[in-house]
């Protein structure tokens, strides 16, 4: 007899309720640390090693002197018990923030550092009014002016040759593509060599808003980290993106250059580039430039950034179907057009990990300008323990400076975590 | 009867403005063209008139993709020569710019941009190519997507969106350019069957107003219902074309009697 197999569906099911034992704190625990012998015991080692190493380290930090002027007072409070001596931190924590910077002048480098928030605002968070681009445009000659004083307007001057070279290709555009890239690269060069001097000149002339100057050398602790880090972020990222697209053209001779500049930059230690920019780099230029050397360092801590940019970015390039770039051939747009609009976002959202992770890696590597004599918190730390006061402090500078550069890195994580989450369009 | 036929079309087609006029589009004379040194497409002569609905059909491999993707210059052309509404298609980025402005193209996956809104995919390139304004862009994109029946979906993204409705917002990209001809690299080829019926109304209602149309597809019930010209490609060259009704019924050469065969067949 044959079997029967024909069925008709009548009605269909409801949803229903998960049983009880799917759910609830108790599955979770079972599940996700009591799920078998072997994890058993590594949950139960876990805890062990959790333990152990809280119990060594809450002496030291619950029994924390604060308020001592020297080692020596410190340990007369501690009387022979374990326990860090972060007095050094309050009393030394003015040279950490801004080393050697005159204390009168600190508003300075605190309204420029207030600045910076509302300039990266923009740029960060898409619910912040557009018209703060023009804030963060000018920070950068704000900030210079602030930190380092002078006359506000060569820096003001210098800024200003970005929109001319804008303006010199707008007007050359409609007689020539390539001879408005050149306007374009050629107005801001001539406005620097000849006529930012003058004008600069003639403004201050005219209204002087000077400050005091400082001088490099008086720079240090984490403001200084902070400046060669955000300029370098700041530069790299830009600096990276078109090294990737230099990379990718199909101009011979640009991509030979990208690619070189890329492989010679990734295959030199950074610190090797930052001993070439404080000793060597003063031989190659004409005698007697002072080139200010936190701008050679910030140049060089850049250069060595982009080249990773660059690679971390022709990962996302090369992750895009080909389809895109052919529709946006397909619709008439131009090379940068389709980029801007087109291939970058896609290209830079698929990197953001990477990306972040070379911010993360430049903004700690800041700490080695430390060898080419730069007082970063490191070479403060060292400087302080110079002191007699001070002499034999290790651990609690060091985990201050390492929470400080956590905070830090740790910030740009999660935002590299929600800004992911904020462009997620693809909906898998 | 034992010739095999291709399905008939269900919908009445309105022929009123199908007119195929003396006017060129596209020339192509003696063009050739080389994958490294594999020699892709072999002296293409082919000339279109505006207002034609042309399907080109062949074996993979035969070039027909090819072939549309040198129209707009996608691909580049070695020898002979491609003129397009009176632009030669040379090295001259103008030239290419301009009859990429003018020539529509609609990919067989679609190509959407995933981080755009179905609407800003509609606006991108009349905004930043043809420099319309952002509102004007928005009006002509809300047409045309309510012209392939999805005005609903505008504020989505394209992940969001099924296989068909991709297809059509696509087209619709391509419209909001008013491009005076489409063409089209097989669009229902990523489709599921229930999508490319969707998918094809939209492409005959496009043909109904007098679109001039190159359809790279296998769809011989499209080919049937609105092209006035099969062409059958095969090894990089133009192999046989006629009118779909002769094409269909009355094949010339054995080896598109032994493609038709294949495809109609089953």
């Amino acid at each position: 007899m044959a079997q029967e197999y024909s069925y008709v569906r009548t009605e269909m099911l409801p949803e229903q309720e998960p049983p009880s034992n799917a759910v609830g704190a108790l599955v979770w625990v079972r599940e996700n640390l009591f799920s078998g012998p072997l994890n058993t015991i590594l949950t139960l080692a876990s805890l062990a090693a959790v333990w152990w190493i809280l119990s060594h380290l809450s002496g030291w930090f619950l029994n924390s002197v604060w308020q001592a002027g020297s080692l020596a007072e410190c340990r007369e409070i501690l009387d022979g018990a374990t326990g860090a001596c972060f007095a050094v931190i309050t009393d030394r924590w003015e040279q950490l923030l801004y080393g050697f910077y005159p204390s009168d002048a600190y508003w300075r480098p605190n309204l420029a550092l207030l600045l910076m928030l509302v300039a990266l605002a923009p740029v960060l968070f898409p619910g912040v009014p557009r018209k703060l681009f023009w804030f963060s445009a000018i920070y950068p000659a704000l900030a210079f002016w602030l930190l380092w004083g002078g006359s506000i307007w060569p820096p003001l001057v210098v800024l200003a040759a970005f929109p001319l070279g804008f303006i010199a290709y707008r007007l050359v555009e409609p007689i020539n593509g390539i001879l408005a890239t050149l306007a374009a690269l050629a107005a801001p060069i001539l406005w620097w060599f000849l006529l930012a001097g003058p004008v600069g000149g003639v403004l201050a002339g005219i209204l002087p808003g000077t400050l005091e100057p400082v001088a490099s050398d008086l720079f240090g602790g984490f403001m200084l980290s902070i400046i060669i880090g955000v300029t370098g972020i700041a530069l790299s990222l830009p600096l990276g993106i078109l090294l990737a697209l230099g990379r990718q053209s199909d101009l011979i001779f640009l991509k030979t250059i990208c690619v070189g500049f890329i492989e010679f930059i990734r295959g030199v230690p950074l610190i090797t580039l930052l001993f070439t920019a404080s000793l060597l780099l003063n031989y190659f230029l004409p005698p007697g430039t002072n080139f200010d050397i936190i701008l050679r360092v910030v140049i060089m801590v850049t250069f060595f950034a982009a080249a990773y940019m660059a690679e971390v970015i022709r990962g996302g390039l090369a992750a895009l179907p080909r389809g895109q770039y052919e529709a946006a051939d397909a619709l008439g747009l131009d090379y940068w057009k389709a980029q801007r609009l087109i291939i970058l976002p896609q290209a830079l959202k698929i990197s953001i990990p990477g990306i972040v992770n070379t911010f993360i890696g430049l903004f700690k590597d800041t700490t080695l300008v430390v060898f080419i004599g730069l007082l970063d918190p490191i070479g403060l730390s060292n400087a302080i323990r110079a002191t007699t006061e001070w002499n034999g402090v290790y651990w609690e500078l060091f985990v201050f400076i390492g929470l400080c550069f956590f905070i830090f890195c740790f910030g740009m994580s999660r935002y590299s975590m929600y800004l992911e989450r904020r462009l997620k369009t693809d909906h898998r | 009867m034992t010739e095999p036929q291709p399905h008939e079309y269900e919908r009445e087609i309105d022929r009123s403005h199908m007119q195929v006029t003396d006017e060129v589009a596209i020339e192509i004379t003696s063009m050739n063209k080389w994958y490294g040194s594999f020699h892709v497409l072999r002296d293409i002569n082919m000339s279109v008139n505006r207002g034609e609905r042309i399907v080109i059909c062949g074996p993979s491999g035969s070039g027909k993709s090819t072939l549309i993707r040198c129209i707009n210059r996608l691909e580049e052309h070695q020898s002979g020569r491609i003129v397009v509404d009176g632009t030669e298609l040379t090295s001259d980025l103008k030239n290419i710019d301009k009859v990429r402005s003018e020539v529509g193209m609609v990919f067989q996956h679609f190509n959407l941009f995933p981080h755009l809104t179905i609407l800003e995919n509609c606006t991108l390139a009349p905004i930043w190519v043809r420099k319309i304004p952002k509102k004007d862009a928005e009006e002509t994109a809300m047409h045309f997507l309510e012209k392939v029946k999805i005005p609903e979906q505008a504020l989505k993204y394209p992940g969001q969106l099924s296989g068909g409705q991709q297809q059509r917002v696509a087209i619709a990209r391509s419209l909001c350019m008013r491009p005076r001809i489409m063409l089209f690299d097989e669009p229902t080829s990523a489709l599921d069957p229930e999508m490319i019926k969707e998918v094809l109304d939209t492409m005959i209602e496009l043909a109904e107003e007098g679109m001039t149309m190159l359809c790279v597809t296998h769809e011989m019930g499209f080919a049937q219902a609105v092209a006035n010209r099969v062409i059958f490609m095969d090894q990089g060259q133009i192999v046989e074309q006629n009118e779909p009704k002769a094409f269909f019924n009355n094949p010339q050469s054995d080896r598109t009697k032994l493609f038709l065969s294949q495809i109609l067949g089953h």
